[in-house]
């Protein structure tokens, strides 16, 4: 019996081993499925519902990659990562593409060899703090005891702000954001850092959200997007354009309501025309079927949709649009045209 | 003259014993209040189980089974006047999340599939638990169900585990033939590259081109949908499956005349003695792809089986070199007077005598194995320590910390708890057997 | 002379290497020699492969680089300046100091259960059952964060501290804080104190030792050995005369006279903790991380621990102290002279292999953030360098050297204390 337990299983390990080849975009048309990394859980970004289903806003671009790759939104499977374990995910071939709060930085991009695609969420690190603890800017926190996040660019961010300013504090590292919720709440720590957004997420959770203020510093530039393999630039481009397609149609004024309207027939605008496949063959061009954006926008909505179905202000998160308004709207999303 | 006796001819009548020794309170004058120190420890344990019952219990009876969010928790509690941490549970999230704390993300339509599995695993291993209270033609349910598993849990095509199991039986009638013709150990050689020839080169396409003409199987799963309990006990259940084997080769190894086998064995059991599950984890998680030829992909999941595998074979063959060493020297000695080879007396004589004592120590390495599996949590697997993180990136849980780790902790007792009372009675029925 | 019974000369066949045992072991050794080297090259062609095809090159230069992240816990000077080699040696000072009070403690609550199930007390003797069935049969890591979530949830604060009417207050006469960020008791202090002395100079591993520790220990030490020396005096006047001396006074004032001395001389003081701020300063502050793991980990190794000491215990036959009250021993020596040394033979074993376990267990401390090698080396150095490899190689040697030296250290006990079989 022993023997036949260790074959029997190894050929079950050889069957869902599989072998990735040199396109990714082949491989995920073959399979069927669109491999995802998420995190592990983030409010508003990517959390799984009591039916395993994942939603958020981190969901949602992954929805629409599989959407215009494959037609079906549900054909990813959600791969949840810790800090530790993303870029080696990635790297190895087990997820194709990275959407998880992920900072864009030079090393990553450089020096670990992924491809950040662009930016879906324009963010940055800040503080949170209870009220009546009575700190207005994080230049008072001298002697506090601060969770942190471990496995993330915010504890490199926190120790050169805090050298800067000349001023100590107590470092505390916890490994999920359920866990420096608790701590924070019990008052374990004085204040909570990590990315704005993530505090917002994490207070609108809060019993009573309104006895805890997030401080005005923003100590960093966190320009979160979505990743792929460095290398594989037809892949790389499917990932971007997409991202791309959904704010471009925010902008242009396409939503999930419409849609069905506009990609009937061609209108006037000829770049919705374009976008939506109605004219020109750029679906072709990235190795996609001609309604490749229409399917990708169709699943969740444009970007301004997304947004405020996961995080946006009549969420329990409630964030505003801040940086990640239209140019338009004086915020920096600004997609390359579609032409 | 009178017949005078100065003995008592008759006995008295028993009396009763006093009250103070009978009943309950002889017993209680016995076994707790026997002396002064005795006594005030009596009292001190009282008390403290008091205080432990008191503020658990009314914690415990709180009637929110049917909340829907935390939030409506607390407001149900408040609506009985009762605040605070010790005010009372919130099993709502339990009654909402715990068949997902059990399976996982593992589709809901195929739940059967792992019940019918784990009832059928408690099947396959009754003729090796109790043996005597068992038919014996169950042994051959024992040797298919390596092959029914891994089919019922992962789906796909009935061929692939027949294929597999064809492996072995080429194998069987390789060893046969070469054994009659030649030396033990060249048939086994023989055995082995017939069978891996066929596992390799010939069973791929076979089973392929049976499954496109008699399309006969389930549902596949990927394995990233296990999750919960379902996780932990895949893993701890087919790790040590695994291990078996590779723990007996071990402990063989180790016990070897030749040096190099021996340190080979010695170098890789310590080693992975020697250092922490999670480590191997880490290497699960990081590395191990690195080390296998470019392009292999496991899923993650198959990586951590793997490493928890070479984990627990280290362990396994500890237990089976104990084993081993258990059995009297006569038994070697009886075994080479029948002029019996080495081989054969292993296989006739030694294991299954070293077998049948390890087996406590192989369900100990099991449960260590099985509390283990909740480290898995830490590189993001979701067994039930993970999914209660997740649980509470909901928004209606966010805030829920005892009542899953209590939840949890109870089932992985309940698991823990009877197997090493099994343990136990095996532990003393092997006892009374010498 | 030939006679017929001289052996035949034999001539090597190939065939001798599988058929004649003399030759068999050989080639079945080269054979797992071969087998052995091939796995080995498979899998360092396949890290190179996989390596080069990722552009990463395997080096350890980024260990001497600035790590760049705060360690809370540290043992010895560390800034986030400092480099990547110092971040792991802190990491495993923490490692090594949780290990070392996990022993302590678990060994204490052990041996104290173990004894307390043999109780004939029911109550008591059910009561450590149930720990012990309850703590074996869970999970160590659902106890470390259950440890971690009990002391954050209902500890206070140091905010309850303050204020005109606060909720918390010290106790012990304002000396001791017990807060859901740890425990703030008072230090020891030197005003007149001797300074440091500094091993290694300026590398990444170098570390100060305090002067007045030293002085203390060594005035300690030759305390004790005079008492001995006392001791072994008396044991001679009692053996020629019949009389022992009364000398615990004297015993005690060699030991306690001096190192009061030096304390005076020193200038020891206590500084205590005081609410400043966000927090409490000054005096030694336990951290709740520390704590957690510390007891979760004592707790669950001592359930196991407790069995061993039973069964150990259970082992000594009821013949070995009746036999020793028979020769007239009184019942201390019989304990002392007959049954511990027996039973330490059954429990010292399992009791280092359980301190193994404990020591491999701390490695969990990831999950409550207490910054031990495993925190420091492999998770944020691993994280913020991208190095896998590298970093986690150098982890599982510490590992490995740490559990080794345990290793040896049971080995000699256990030569030493062999039975010896007639």
């Amino acid at each position: 019996m022993k023997k036949t337990v260790f074959f029997g299983t190894l050929t079950v390990a050889g069957l869902a081993a599989g072998i990735a080849a040199a396109g990714t975009l082949d491989d995920v048309k073959a399979r069927g499925k669109l491999n995802c990394g998420v995190t592990t859980g983030l409010v508003g970004f990517a959390a799984p519902d009591a039916n395993g289903v994942w939603n958020g806003f981190d969901v949602g671009v992954c929805r629409a990659v599989a959407a215009a790759v494959l037609g079906d939104s549900n054909a990813v499977e959600f791969v949840p990562t810790t800090g530790k374990t993303r870029f080696t995910a990635l790297a190895s071939g087990e997820i194709d593409m990275l959407a998880r709060n992920t900072t864009w930085t030079f090393s990553r991009d450089v020096d670990l060899k992924f491809d950040f695609v662009g930016v879906n969420y324009y963010d940055g690190q800040g503080f949170l703090v209870p009220k009546e603890l009575g700190v207005s800017s994080a230049k008072d926190l001298d002697g506090a005891t601060v969770c942190i996040q471990t496995g993330t660019t915010t504890e490199l961010n926190l120790a050169d702000f805090f050298r800067s300013n000349n001023i100590s504090y107590e470092p505390v590292p916890i490994e999920t954001n359920a866990e420096g919720q608790q701590q924070y709440l019990a008052g374990a720590c004085d204040a909570y850092t990590t990315d704005a957004s993530g505090l917002a997420a994490t207070r609108a959770a809060f019993e009573n959200p309104a006895d805890h203020v997030v401080l005005p510093e923003i100590i960093s530039k966190e320009p979160l997007g979505p990743l792929v393999r460095h290398g594989d630039n037809e892949w790389g481009d499917v990932v971007r354009w997409t991202l791309n397609a959904l704010i471009s149609a925010e902008e242009l004024g396409v939503t999930s309501a419409n849609i069905g309207d506009m990609s009937a027939a061609a209108g006037d605008n000829p770049e919705i025309n374009r976008l939506l496949g109605t004219e020109g063959n750029l679906g072709e061009m990235l190795g996609l079927d001609a309604g490749w954006a229409m399917n990708a926008i169709a699943v969740g909505g444009n970007y301004g949709e997304l947004f405020e179905k996961n995080i946006g202000e009549n969420t329990p998160i409630g964030l505003a649009r801040g940086l990640n308004a239209q140019w338009t709207n004086g915020g920096l999303l600004y997609s390359p045209p579609f032409r | 003259m009178a017949d005078v006796s100065f003995v008592r001819t008759e006995m008295l009548p028993e009396r009763a014993p006093p009250a103070t020794a009978v009943g309950i309170i002889g017993w209680m004058r016995a076994n707790l209040f026997s002396s002064a120190l005795n006594s005030i420890l009596t009292l001190i344990a009282l008390a403290f189980v008091l205080l432990v019952l008191g503020s658990l219990v009314p914690w415990l009876l709180s009637p929110t089974w049917n909340a829907v969010s935390l939030t409506e928790c607390r407001s149900i509690l408040h609506d009985l006047g009762r605040e605070g941490h010790l005010g009372g549970a919130c099993w709502g999230v339990i009654r909402d999340r715990w068949v997902q704390l059990m399976f996982g993300f593992y589709p809901s339509s195929e739940y059967w599939r792992p019940v019918v599995t784990f009832f059928m695993l408690a099947l396959a291993l009754a003729p090796i638990l109790f043996a005597e209270h068992t038919p014996k033609k169950l042994i051959w349910f024992t040797a298919i169900f390596p092959f029914l598993m891994p089919w019922l849990l992962w789906g796909g095509t009935v061929w692939s585990p027949l294929g597999a199991l064809v492996g072995f039986i080429i194998a069987y009638f390789v060893y046969k033939a070469v054994a009659a013709a030649m030396s033990e150990a060249l048939a086994m050689i023989a055995g082995l590259v017939a069978a891996i020839i066929w596992w390799m080169l010939l069973m791929g396409p076979i089973a392929g081109a049976l499954s496109s003409i008699m399309p006969f199987g389930f549902e596949p799963v990927q394995s990233r949908n296990f999750g919960g309990f379902l996780l932990s006990i895949t893993i701890g259940v087919v790790a040590i499956g695994f291990s078996l084997p590779i723990g007996i080769v071990l402990a063989l190894g180790r016990q070897s005349d030749l040096p190099l086998v021996k340190y080979i064995c010695v170098g890789f059991i310590e080693f992975i003695r020697g250092v922490p599950l999670i480590t191997l984890l880490f290497v699960a998680s990081t590395l191990l792809n690195i080390f296998l030829p470019p392009g292999t992909n496991f899923d993650i999941i198959l990586r951590v089986i793997i490493m928890a595998t070479l984990f627990s074979s280290a362990y396994m063959a500890e237990t089976i070199r104990g084993g081993l060493a258990a059995l009297p020297t006569g038994q070697y000695e009886g075994a080479d007077s029948l002029g019996l080879n080495y081989w054969q007396s292993q296989r006739l004589i030694i294991m299954p005598q070293a077998l049948k004592i390890s087996i406590p120590g192989i369900v100990g390495n099991f449960i260590g194995l099985f509390k283990d599996t909740t480290l898995v949590s830490i590189i993001g697997l979701l067994d039930p320590i993970g999914l209660s993180t997740a649980i509470r990136a909901d928004t209606a849980w966010n805030g829920v910390v005892w009542e899953l780790y209590g939840f949890i902790a109870f089932m992985f007792f309940v698991f823990c708890f009877s197997m090493s009372r099994y343990s136990m009675y095996l532990e003393r029925k092997l006892k009374t057997g010498h | 002379m030939t006679t017929l019974t001289d052996p035949p000369t034999e001539s090597f066949r190939l065939s001798m290497l599988i058929y004649d045992t003399r030759y068999r072991s050989i080639t079945f050794q080269i054979i797992a020699l071969i087998g052995f080297l091939t796995l080995i090259g498979w899998l360092v062609n396949n890290t190179a492969q996989n390596l080069s095809d990722l552009g990463k090159e395997p080096s350890f230069r980024f260990m001497t680089e600035p790590a760049g992240y705060d360690i809370n816990q540290r043992l010895i000077d560390y800034t986030s300046q400092s480099t990547h080699l110092r971040a792991a040696f802190v990491g495993l000072l923490n490692t090594l100091l949780v290990a070392v009070m996990g022993c302590a403690l678990a060994t204490i609550i052990g041996v104290v259960v173990g004894v307390l199930r043999l109780s004939k007390n029911w109550i008591v003797a059910k009561i450590m059952t149930i720990y012990v069935e309850m703590f074996r049969n869970v999970p160590v890591l659902l106890w470390i964060v259950l440890a971690m979530a009990i002391m954050i949830e209902t500890l206070p604060s140091p905010r309850e501290f303050k204020g005109d009417e606060p909720t918390a207050s010290m106790i012990l006469g304002d000396t001791v804080a017990i807060t859901n960020r740890g425990i703030y008791t008072p230090e020891p202090l030197f005003s007149r104190s001797l300074g440091d002395v500094h091993l290694f100079g300026q590398s990444s591993l170098n570390f100060n030792i305090s002067i007045d520790l030293l002085v203390l220990l060594a005035v300690l030490i030759g305390g004790i050995y005079v008492s001995r020396q006392i001791k072994h005096r008396a044991d001679k006047i009692q053996e020629t005369t019949g009389e022992r001396p009364t000398t615990w006074y004297l015993r005690l004032g060699v030991v306690a006279v001096p190192i009061i001395i030096v304390l005076v001389a020193l200038g020891f003081h206590l500084g205590y903790p005081e609410l400043k701020g966000f927090n409490f300063k000054g005096g030694t502050h336990m951290r709740n991380s520390l704590i957690a793991l510390w007891l979760a980990l004592s707790l669950y190794t001592a359930s196991f621990i407790a069995e061993v000491v039973r069964g150990g215990i259970l082992a000594i036959s009821h013949g070995q102290t009746e036999a020793a009250g028979a020769l007239g021993l009184r019942p201390g020596k019989i304990m002392n002279l007959v049954v511990l040394p027996q039973a330490l033979r059954i429990i010292i074993p399992p009791l280092i292999s359980q301190y193994l376990n404990l020591t491999k267990n701390s490695s969990l401390a990831i999950a409550v953030g207490y910054m031990d090698i495993t925190g420091t080396l492999g998770g944020i150095t691993l994280n913020q360098t991208g190095r896998e490899l590298e970093t986690l190689l150098l982890l599982m040697l510490t590992y490995l050297i740490i559990s080794l030296s345990i290793s040896l250290v049971m080995n000699w006990y256990n030569e030493r204390v062999k039975l010896v079989e007639r």
